[in-house]
């Protein structure tokens, strides 16, 4: 199979654009809302997920002719947390204030709704290529969305963008002084979780828009 | 009026399907539809016969809306002379408090046009009035030196959040306005909460709302006695209804909201089924937390704790605090978003006091729970009208199967 032919260019962009997993399959929201109040978190997060994703596809695909059918979902379950603490304990070797503040969110990846539904209905359908694919392809769909929330959730929430480092993280830009002392203000409401609910429906708005997908009422 | 109507013909014409101008035909729609009365007939049933269109019903309510205007601002100056200790007059007093009033008020209507002509032209469909009545609300529920570039953003939060992701006018399930303040009150509490906001006073002037003194008390005490107490505002029952007292522009005098009230229920705009069950259920709670107040508070007492000293306001006062009455005759009866059926408005109304009381006395963060009880109120009208209709249905099934 040739690598970029337009069967697995679709597989990588689908979930980016068209069938994002997050804007349009609504799934993997609560990682979505938690990990988004600042932008290295997101990043760090979007790379965790895309690891997981990717190897647990493609193991799954392996080994996809030998899953008896009715424990499939144990099998999967067990694949997909092991690479989970694989990255837990990554983190915690190099990143370690990284993985403190993360904290359950990285285990939490396990129960990540993508991660099971692309195992369950990708990966054990496809050849371990394809499924390589559609894991890049979902993981960055999943990390497109979650950092534009924190983008502005962070920018608009705390007034900084941060950027992640070995440590506590990189303030790339910070706003002015001279602009609280002009009278503007933090938006208070873009730190708790009701912010974060609002600034992914109005991505999810956008994003649709963009797509063209309409729903049925 | 014939030289009007020749403007509008001759204008009319730029704007029609196909020509270049056509994206402002929804502009020229309403500003025609102002002087005019529209020339388009309804081709298919119910037909109802009645001038009382969305324009004309918004319209009355902006006017039920200009005394409290009026007073606001009158107020905003009475209370920076009493903190200044000079004496400007009413006409001093109200020029004062309209520069902080009209600012505020400008500002809102340019965000909710702004929101509001932008969609109407994407999504091609005629300006609809409805932001007119929430862009008049919007300043009523402000302290008086909000930032404006605040107001701003707050009120196309509410305009866009609260309404045009619905669909627009009539399809909304959130009080635009209260959704503008609810937004306001969460991103940024220091400017619209707090003790500093209320009057318009020297740097530092502090003006507590009437809600906020039994709520941080500094010894226990019963409510009325903690009012006795303060000498810097009265807040005497009789001062709480005449409104010369810290809080939100519109909120404060009690008059001027009930005439309002009357008003829009002689005009058959607001229902006085929701304003009547408000007061009830309203009352209905303090009375129990007054009742439970009275029980618990000696043992606390003993037992060396602190009581809560917003469980003693007695149910007069809890109608005259705060914003319940504005928010009451205003916001609840809305007709968009309260419940449509007669029996679904007595709940509606009942559980919108009981909630209020229960925001106020209870949680400890807000003293004013109105608005909070307001919009969870209007997430469940659709609910309590559907249970309506449902147990109308089955009632009428059962008297009809015998």
């Amino acid at each position: 199979m040739e690598l970029f032919n337009s069967e697995s260019k679709k597989i990588i962009s689908d979930p980016i654009n068209v069938n994002n997993p997050i804007s349009l399959q609504v799934l993997g929201i609560c990682s979505a809302l938690a990990v988004t109040i600042r932008l290295d978190q997101a990043i760090i997060m979007t790379l965790a997920v895309i690891f997981v994703l990717c190897s647990s596809n493609v193991i799954l695909s392996l080994i996809r002719n030998y899953i008896p059918n009715r424990v499939r979902i144990v099998i999967m379950l067990s694949v997909i947390a092991s690479l989970v603490s694989v990255v837990d304990e990554l983190l915690k070797a190099y990143l370690y204030d990284m993985s403190k503040q993360l904290s359950v969110f990285v285990g939490l990846i396990i129960t990540n709704c993508i991660i099971m539904g692309r195992a369950e209905a990708f990966a054990l359908k496809n050849g371990p290529s394809k499924a390589f694919l559609d894991g890049i392809g979902n993981g960055f769909g999943y990390g497109l969305i979650i950092i534009i929330v924190s983008f502005f959730r962070e920018l608009f929430g705390a007034g900084t963008i941060t950027l992640p480092d070995g440590g506590a993280g990189y303030v790339l830009w910070r706003i002015p002084e001279s602009w609280y002392a002009a009278g503007y203000e933090n938006v208070g409401l873009l730190v708790l979780s009701p912010g974060a609910f609002i600034i992914l429906g109005l991505v999810i708005w956008v994003q649709r828009e963009m797509a063209g997908v309409e729903e049925d009422a | 009026m014939n030289f009007l109507r020749k403007i509008f013909s001759e204008t009319g014409k730029f704007v029609e399907k196909g020509k270049p101008l056509s994206w402002a035909y929804p502009l020229w729609e309403a500003a025609d539809t102002i002087f005019f009365s529209t020339n388009k007939q309804t081709s298919s049933g119910p037909h109802i016969r009645d001038n009382m269109d969305i324009k004309r019903t918004m319209f009355f309510v902006v006017i039920a809306l200009i005394p409290c205007y009026i007073f606001g601002a009158y107020n905003i100056g009475y209370l920076n002379s009493l903190a200044l200790g000079v004496e400007k007059g009413i006409i001093g007093n109200t020029i004062f408090g309209l520069s902080y009033v009209l600012p505020i008020l400008i500002i809102t209507f340019i965000a909710g046009a702004i929101c509001e002509i932008t969609f109407a032209i994407v999504r091609k469909h005629e300006v609809n009035e409805g932001f007119l009545v929430s862009c008049a609300l919007i300043p009523l529920t402000m302290p008086p030196d909000v930032p404006l570039w605040q107001v701003f953003v707050g009120t196309s939060f509410g305009i866009i959040i609260g309404k045009e992701i619905f669909g627009g006018v009539g399809t909304n399930i959130f009080n635009p306005a209260l959704t503008s303040r609810a937004f306001m009150y969460f991103a940024f509490p220091t400017k619209i909460s707090g003790d500093k906001v209320w009057a318009v006073g020297p740097d530092g002037y502090t003006g507590a709302t009437a809600l906020a003194v039994p709520a941080n008390p500094a010894e226990y005490d019963t409510a009325s006695n903690l009012y006795a107490n303060i000498s810097q505002f009265d807040y005497s029952n009789l001062n709480l209804f005449w409104g010369l007292i810290p809080g939100s522009i519109g909120e404060t005098n009690k008059l001027l909201i009930l005439l309002g009230a009357i008003f829009l229920i002689y005009c058959g705009i607001a229902s006085w089924r929701i304003m009547v069950s408000c007061v009830i259920g309203l009352v209905f709670t303090a009375v129990l937390f007054n009742l439970l107040s009275m029980l618990t508070v000696e043992g606390i007492l003993e037992s060396g704790g602190t009581p809560n000293a917003m469980l003693t306001i007695t149910p007069l006062q809890h109608i005259l605090l705060g914003s319940f009455l504005f928010g009451t005759v205003f916001m609840a009866t809305e007709p968009v978003t309260s419940s449509h059926t007669n029996t679904g408005r007595w709940i509606y109304g009942f559980l919108i006091g009981v909630l209020t009381v229960i925001i106020r006395s209870i949680n400890p963060a807000y003293p004013e729970g109105v608005f909070l009880a307001i919009l969870i109120m209007n997430m469940f009208a659709p609910l309590i009208d559907y249970y309506v209709v449902q147990s109308n249905i089955k009632m009428r099934l059962s008297r009809n199967a015998q």
